[in-house]
């Protein structure tokens, strides 16, 4: 080969390489953007609502009845039982409710613990605001101890007519194991 | 520097013979020999591979637990997909890719010979990683070649071995593809245009764009499954707020331009063959070229459809099905082309042509079964199936390796100089062909009635179906056996190929002569 055309092959695969870098990034920016298009779309049960909280001047629709369940389970490593008060609840979109769930540590050490909320049907995550809940906080239980944890929440007016069921479900994990970082949003 | 190194490779070329024995593989940089080491690197994974299907199939053979325990069962069929798709098929192609690509171009070798030499010992590396990923405590992967996490996230020391071959697979990978797309630019015979390149050049050329689009991908998801098995970062940990379904989004986003680099050097290879024995050009050259562009391009929008269960609104689930069935258009038009070549030509069947005209039937038949998954409702109940599995051996095996084969056979004459046993090769078709069908054919139907895929028992209204399969299994590795004695018999001896062994076929591959000289086109051919 001619050293001309080696310095042309060269130039070539530099410019291809920037193929290979931009292809690494786009797999890195994924995560970004997957996270911020499952808070506009509500994907796997994920919605943002701090933006629309602030807007809400919700009428009770009297007329209307949603039923919601309450469903929670502990993920392995965490030797917790953990349940809701109360199983179901009617409730009218636009009234705020109350509800809550029992954790106990049957473990022999103190656990800090770390509750991820998912709700199904998905695109109802958008209508379904958490005022307060325990899954905002790190939950650290003493050996033996157990508490009571409350929610508040409401329906929003809009949730569409086909919806009349919601589940709200909780995982608990082991957040001392798993080193988590707090990220579960109303 | 680089004019010190360039002087010096003129220097060793003209000046010395090669190096004999062991180091001449080992230092080679010549297309051929790494060629040589490619092609065999990836037989002797196919039948590692294999063998891991044997004993898959002995387990699947009855009902209940005979052999293997679920957790080893499992490490059976999360390494023999890895080891086919990055240690069997990838590399073949790319040792076609080195030994043609250069002679149907007319260039002397690749752009970057010693790239080339890298690219394939890093293969050793990644596999001897994970065959030795068997052996470590708790065993291989056996969470699926797709590595999903939770799983992948708790698996052991074997995981992160398997992060990091897939990990040097991808550089060998991106490196070769580099060297390739350089190779095809910058090297052709003067009077070559783009649009006069053989079909097989083409499709290779697409191929290494796809590589070095979707290897990176795949190299970011790997590293955040590293970073967070081991550096508290939590991208797939749904306790750190992460979701596990991100990674199959950016695996799937990879893993299907994956699929197509595992069969559009197929079709390269389809669309030599067929028109050699069909003695007649390819039908619509430059409509294979846009389709296989198309299948590239569309590609990158279908991901998924692997994943319509995950939970998606409606308004993503149909946009990947309808843009998930609208790849059929281009691969419609190849297979049409390939049908039209044949149509009205001299046609005779010789072996390469035998497994090229059974790929053009049997693939149609997977890409079909592939439809039937596209459609929304109708996936939902076959997802994670044996309908599944039929439908991707149907475009692995009899769309990719079977192209290999037919392709290993159109070209031995050529790499070997000599003539391989005619009758052989055909019994070795008849009973791949044959026998493939016997086992994979039935598990549409074991899928359609509901048997997951993935688990080492079954319920007993599956037993008769499953012990076909088993069957056909059994003389499907066996067959394989007697590809190699025939390759292994061209190579010591035959009939003396001239240089153009096939009366049908064009192209500057077959100027040289048989076998094909350790340097060829140093002087550039013209093409007219």
């Amino acid at each position: 080969m001619k050293l001309q055309e080696v310095a042309l092959n060269k130039r070539l695969a530099w410019k291809l390489s920037l193929i290979v870098l931009a292809g690494l990034l786009f797999g890195f920016a994924i995560a970004p953007i997957y996270d911020v298009m499952c808070k506009k779309f509500a994907l796997n049960g994920r919605a943002d609502s701090s933006a629309t909280l602030m807007a809400s001047g919700q009428k009770i629709d009297k007329a209307r009845w949603v039923t919601v369940i309450f469903t929670g389970n502990t993920m392995p490593g965490l030797d917790w039982s953990f349940h809701p008060k109360q199983e179901t609840m009617r409730v009218h979109p636009g009234e705020m409710n109350l509800t809550t769930y029992v954790a106990k540590n049957n473990g022999e050490a103190g656990v800090m613990g770390v509750a991820v909320p998912s709700v199904t049907p998905e695109l109802a995550a958008l209508y379904f605001k958490k005022i307060e809940c325990f899954c905002f906080k790190q939950q650290t239980l003493k050996a033996g101890e157990s508490r009571e944890m409350p929610v508040l929440f409401y329906v929003k007016t809009d949730l569409p007519e086909d919806v009349n069921t919601v589940t709200l479900s909780y995982a608990f994990f082991n957040g001392t194991a798993n080193n988590v970082k707090l990220r579960a949003t109303n | 520097m680089s004019t010190a190194t360039a002087k010096h490779d003129d220097h060793g070329h003209d000046s010395h013979g090669h190096p004999t024995g062991l180091m001449r593989w080992v230092k080679s940089t010549n297309h051929k020999d790494i060629g040589t080491m490619y092609l065999w690197f990836s037989f002797t994974m196919f039948l590692f591979a294999g063998a891991m299907a044997m004993g898959i199939r002995a387990e699947l053979f009855q009902p209940g637990l005979q052999f293997f325990q679920p957790q080893v069962f499992n490490q059976l069929t999360t390494l023999h997909g890895l080891i086919m798709i990055f240690g069997a098929i990838m590399p073949a192609f790319v040792g076609f890719a080195n030994w043609q690509v250069p002679l149907m171009i007319g260039a002397p070798d690749m752009a970057f010979p010693r790239l080339n030499n890298m690219s394939f010992w890093l293969l050793i590396p990644a596999a001897l990683l994970l065959v030795a990923s068997i052996f470590v405590p708790g065993g291989a992967v056996a969470g699926g070649w797709t590595m999903y996490p939770p799983l992948a996230i708790q698996g052991g020391l074997s995981m992160d071995m398997s992060i990091f071959a897939l990990h040097i697979l991808g550089v060998s990978s991106i490196v070769g593809s580099i060297n390739i797309i350089t190779t095809i630019f910058n090297m052709r015979a003067p009077g070559m245009t783009l649009m006069k390149m053989p079909m097989f050049v083409w499709t290779w050329l697409i191929t290494a764009y796809l590589l070095i689009a979707a290897m990176p991908v795949l190299a970011g998801a790997l590293t955040m499954m590293i970073t967070d098995r081991h550096f508290g970062t939590h991208f797939f940990n749904a306790a750190g707020g992460g979701d596990p379904v991100l990674f199959q989004h950016v695996f799937w986003f990879f893993g299907h331009p994956e699929v197509y680099i595992m069969i559009l050097p197929a079709f390269g290879i389809l669309s030599t063959i067929i028109p050699t024995f069909s003695r007649k050009p390819l039908f619509g050259y430059a409509s294979m070229v846009y389709a296989t562009t198309a299948i590239a391009v569309l590609s990158f929008v279908v991901w998924a459809h692997h994943m319509f269960t995950t939970g998606m609104p409606v308004a993503g689930q149909l946009f990947f099905m309808y843009s998930t069935m609208l790849i059929s258009v281009p691969t419609g038009v190849k297979v049409f082309n390939w049908v039209a070549t044949m149509w009205k030509g001299s046609m005779t069947f010789e072996t390469p042509m035998l497994f090229a005209v059974a790929v053009v039937f049997l693939f149609t038949i997977g890409g079909l079964s592939g439809l039937v998954c596209a459609i929304l409702p109708v996936d939902i109940q076959v997802q994670d199936t044996y309908y599944v599995v039929a439908h991707f051996h149907y475009v692995l095996f009899s769309g990719a390796a079977m192209s290999i084969m037919g392709g290993v056979y159109y070209w031995l004459p050529k790499w070997t100089g000599h003539m391989y046993d005619e009758t052989l090769g055909k019994w070795h078709f008849w009973l791949t062909t044959i026998a493939f069908n016997v086992t994979f054919f039935p598990m549409h139907f074991t899928g359609l009635a509901g048997m997951p895929r993935r688990i080492p028992d079954y319920s007993q209204q599956f037993a008769e179906f499953n012990m076909i399969s088993s069957y056909g299994a059994f003389a499907l590795g066996l067959s394989q056996l007697l590809f190699l004695y025939v390759v292994i018999k061209c190579i010591k001896g035959g009939a003396k190929a001239p240089a153009s062994p096939w009366e049908g076929a064009h192209g500057l591959e077959w100027t040289v002569p048989s076998p094909a000289p350790f340097h060829t086109f140093e002087t550039p051919p013209v093409v007219k």
